[in-house]
């Protein structure tokens, strides 16, 4: 347990004595990082919250946001990174299973998934290529026997991660707004546990995942059953549509005990519970196992005596648990009995807040170094450097992965995993669109231009399918928080992505902080991972394939900005230099642009530059398209560059746009109405990828083989190494 | 004209199979639940993709026990025509309804991807309305989507013509690259592939005419039955 001796007494001042083993059991998790956020708390009301479209409610576990007609869509992001670290398979599962209950909770079906994994080093490291595995097939075999698609998602490496792995999970659900869950309960309504039963699975798994991970816990990793998560998700709707359900909360970090206690605190009430009635999986299990576990696949709800019949009824028929474990009381106390027996008894505003913290942040050391550029070893043969960089695990295709997740299921997946953004249809004839991005490379060299570029990224990702951001979920993940630099590290991101929120009026809608990400070398790099949800009215851009002479146009000027890219740190082993920075107000007329060229119907798809730069880019779409390109690097916008930063810069806000030639004129009149910054850059044709600095050609590729080199590159490292 | 869509503990694709016959191609359509009952005025029956009871011993086998099998069973021996899809595939070879039998893919792996199928029997329900050797782009999501028959039992397949589906190419190591067979009379028909997801245009990036015509066969067939 991680109870604080300062906590224990400060626990011993509030209740007055001295508190019972289950008390503490109940406290240590409820005080975890992980379920209190004691560290970060203070600091996340910074973010904007609100917006015209966010529906903000008690008690919701997801984001709720009004997308018209009487339609809501939800949205959440959490992580599994310790259990995932030490059990990928189940780890990376019970991700899935825990978020896709947050959105069951609102009282909406859960529509997409969406991951975003980081592993060390796999070319070198067996151990990351086995986490890699692992976590896939893990959230392969989750997501696809609850007939939920995987629709997005990123997969990134990096020597931070060695030994460790973050597997960050989002999910979006979509439902009617007068079925969201109204969370109310009455004295004298009944607490029901439904679900799978109570194990000694994941017992201590909140405040496992609050500390640095040292011992390989197993116990404390939860087991995944997606068969019984497929069935509670069903059993809920059919209970939501009964209007079965007062309030209702997902059992996941912290197991009953936080459950139980958030749910009195959220709506102002007592709960007197008692452990014998719950279904457990082993007997014997003691009361305070009983409150710890985090057995997976478990909601809590909140009904009346009339409502039971026919929730247990409901329940029959799927063959689940539901088990009358207590009832509401006026008291706001948190009561736990054996039978007549009590083994906790306290108020459950002292258990539901913790005591926050306000840490020590200091600026690290390292980046007083980093930013300086040594001098690197020339390229002799760019195509040969090219081809690295597409057989490279960080951006060839990731076709290995998302082959493996069903990303049809449910019919609505209009632009699937490869392109710039998922997008999903809606019964009002709208369309979501949504992307996870993260950085660390970047956000390591620059904290906070690195954090509000991956918020740019997947941004970006959007309006490439003609959606405009409507909410935004951040995912903050950081090493232990008392190390003075860290916390630093964590401020200047969520200072960053505050910054870029209000200015682009998106509201943070959902998410989730962890910390204490520490591998045996050290802290992990900070890696936000933003999510950012688009809606677009009318039609998606769905990309339409590239012919002959169709005309390539850049947007945005590219800089020179190599810090933390590819370039630097795949072929150059170079870790430092200047981090790309976002200028807002460029940032927003390129966005607004790039959607007044797709509503003018103007182009055939627009594909945002970012991993490898802008050689990557324009090859992603010569590869996809299996067609050539002839690009000239003298045209690309840019201040006096050298050919090396022109290729590679990761710089932001750019965006490539392709059209047929006959609209060219009409698009060169928008972009100069709208005082943007862009060339023609090249015409596609033939089989060849090129790009000529003056007459030379430096770049010369056959499409055929740079498509089959990034195609299978990853799959060929993962299975035969 | 009454299609009931069967519902096991674990089917996923039972909505969207819903969606498609109601309102795609404005056909009564009902779900039924495994422990229920179909009535006997029913005219097609189809079972859905998904993990019936989550792909627990093998893929189906635990759902071609449940109550609503027998039921099946009888009206299949009418000569009413009934389609298995993916998981609904499992069950009904399974339950004996089909020959053969589905093991995991050569890749081991889970495959979500399009394909091309060609149709080799134009004579049955769901593809009366077919030419002979016609190509469906469509896409397969499974993970025990294999098709393995033995020579012998292959033989008495072409023989019989109850080869409905093959794949174009080699896509998971399906005996002769078996898609979907049906029963000697021809009305039962399962198909690995998932049809459901391709007869609209917004999601289907190819062309969803030929999966559309699955269903039209089964109008045709049924109008002309009525």
């Amino acid at each position: 347990m991680s109870l604080e001796p300062q906590e224990l007494s400060e626990l011993k001042s509030k209740i007055g004595r001295d508190p019972t083993s289950t008390e503490l059991h109940i406290i240590a998790a409820e005080w975890s990082e992980h379920c209190s956020y004691k560290s970060s708390k203070k600091h996340l009301k910074m973010l904007p919250m609100k917006g015209p479209l966010v529906i903000n409610e008690k008690g919701y576990d997801s984001g709720v946001l009004d997308v018209g007609d009487g339609y809501v869509v939800t949205a959440h992001i959490e992580s599994h990174n310790h259990p995932s670290a030490v059990e990928p398979y189940g780890g990376a599962a019970t991700g899935v299973g825990g978020v896709i209950r947050d959105i069951l909770s609102a009282g909406t079906r859960p529509i997409a998934i969406f991951d975003g994994l980081r592993f060390g080093n796999i070319e070198k490291d067996q151990q990351a290529r086995w986490l890699f595995k692992n976590a896939v097939t893990g959230i392969a075999d989750y997501g696809n026997c609850l007939g939920i698609p995987t629709i997005g998602g990123e997969v990134e490496f990096d020597d931070c991660y060695q030994n460790y792995a973050l597997v960050d999970v989002a999910a979006v659900g979509f439902g009617r707004k007068e079925n969201l869950i109204k969370n109310h309960a009455q004295k004298d309504d009944l607490v029901v546990l439904l679900g799978g039963s109570t194990g000694r699975d994941g017992i201590g798994g909140s405040q496992f995942a609050s500390d640095s991970l040292e011992s390989e816990d197993r116990s404390a990793v939860q087991i995944p059953d997606p068969f019984i998560e497929k069935l509670i998700i069903e059993a809920i709707l059919e209970a939501r549509n009964h209007k079965l359900i007062h309030a209702m909360k997902d059992l996941g970090g912290g197991g009953l005990s936080c459950a139980v206690s958030e749910t009195a605190e959220a709506l102002e009430i007592g709960i007197e519970m008692d452990v014998d009635k719950v279904h457990t999986r082993e007997s014997n299990m003691h009361p305070d196992e009983i409150m710890v576990s985090e057995s997976q696949e478990r909601m809590l709800i909140v009904t009346n005596k009339t409502k039971l019949k026919k929730l247990q009824e409901i329940c029959k028929k799927f063959r689940i648990g539901c088990s009358v474990i207590g009832h509401v009381k006026s008291d706001n106390q948190m009561h736990v009995k054996k039978g007549k027996k009590t083994f906790a008894n306290l108020p459950t505003d002292v258990v539901a807040n913790a005591t926050l913290l306000d840490l020590p942040s200091k600026k690290p050391a390292y980046l007083e170094t980093i930013q300086k550029e040594k001098k690197l070893k020339p390229i002799s043969n760019y195509s040969k450097t090219m081809m690295t960089l597409l057989a490279s695990p960080n951006i060839a295709s990731k076709i290995w992965v998302y082959g493996q997740y069903d990303h049809e299921v449910g019919i609505r997946t209009v632009l699937k995993p490869g392109a710039d953004a998922s997008v999903l249809r809606l019964d009002n004839g709208k369309f979501l669109s949504a992307k996870i991005d993260g950085n660390p490379k970047q956000c390591y060299v620059n904290p906070r231009e690195g954090a509000i570029g991956c918020f740019e990224e997947a941004c970006r990702n959007v309006v490439c399918t003609g959606a405009k951001p409507i909410g935004m979920l951040d995912h903050l993940q950081f090493g232990n928080p008392k190390d003075p630099e860290i916390f630093w590290t964590f401020l200047e991101s969520l200072k960053g992505l505050t910054d870029f929120a209000k200015y682009f009026e998106i509201p943070c809608v959902g998410g989730k902080v962890s910390l204490h990400n520490e591998t045996p070398a050290g802290s992990i790099k900070p890696t936000p991972v933003i999510g950012v949800l688009g809606l677009i009215d009318k039609k998606p851009l769905v990309p339409q394939k590239i012919i002959e002479s169709d005309c390539l146009v850049i947007l945005g000027d590219t800089k020179d900005e190599m810090g933390g890219s590819e370039y630097f740190e795949y072929i150059h082993k170079f870790i430092g230099g200047r981090c790309p920075s976002v200028d807002f107000a460029e940032s927003k007329k390129n966005m607004k642009t790039v959607l007044d060229s797709i509503e003018n119907l103007l182009l055939k798809s627009v594909h945002d530059c970012s991993k490898g730069g802008l050689a990557v880019a324009v090859s992603e779409l010569c590869m996809t398209n299996q067609i050539g390109c002839n690009i000239s690097l003298d045209k690309i916008p840019c201040e006096k560059l050298d050919v090396d930063r022109i290729l590679f810069s990761e710089t932001h806000s750019r965006y490539l746009m392709t059209l047929d030639k006959k609209n060219l004129k009409k698009l060169e009149t928008l972009l100069k109405k709208n005082k943007v910054s862009f060339q023609l850059v090249g015409h596609f044709g033939g089989d060849k990828i090129q790009f000529n600095d003056g007459k030379k050609t430096i770049i010369d590729l056959r499409v055929d083989k740079a498509q089959k080199t990034w195609l299978n590159s990853l799959r060929d490292l993962v299975l035969h190494g | 004209m009454k299609v009931g869509i069967v519902v096991f503990p674990g089917s996923n694709c039972d909505r969207d199979m819903y969606h498609v016959l109601t309102d795609v191609f404005n056909l009564d359509a009902q779900y039924y639940w495994h422990e229920k009952t179909l009535p006997k005025n029913i005219d097609a029956v189809i079972l859905p993709g998904g993990f019936s009871y989550g792909d627990r011993l093998r893929a189906g086998v635990i759902a071609a026990h449940s109550p609503i099998i027998k039921d099946i069973q009888k009206i299949a021996n009418k000569g009413i025509p009934i389609l298995g899809v993916c998981n609904g595939f499992q069950i009904l070879v399974e339950s004996g309804l089909l020959p053969g039998v589905l093991l995991k893919n050569e890749s081991l792996n889970f495959m979500c991807e399009w394909t091309n199928l060609i149709v080799e029997n134009n004579k049955t329900p769901f593809t009366n309305q077919f030419k002979l050797n016609e190509k469906i782009p469509i896409p397969i999501a499974n993970g025990e989507g294999r098709y393995y028959v033995d020579d012998e039992t292959l033989k008495q397949l072409k023989k019989k013509n109850q080869i409905v589906f093959r794949y174009s190419q080699v896509v998971n190591g399906s005996s002769n690259r078996i898609a979907g067979v049906c029963n000697e009379d021809g009305n039962v028909v399962g198909m690995m592939p998932h049809p459901e997801r391709a007869v609209e245009s917004e999601i289907n990036p190819i062309d969803n005419k030929p999966s559309s015509l699955i269903f039209e066969s089964l109008l045709v067939k049924m109008g002309a039955s009525n």
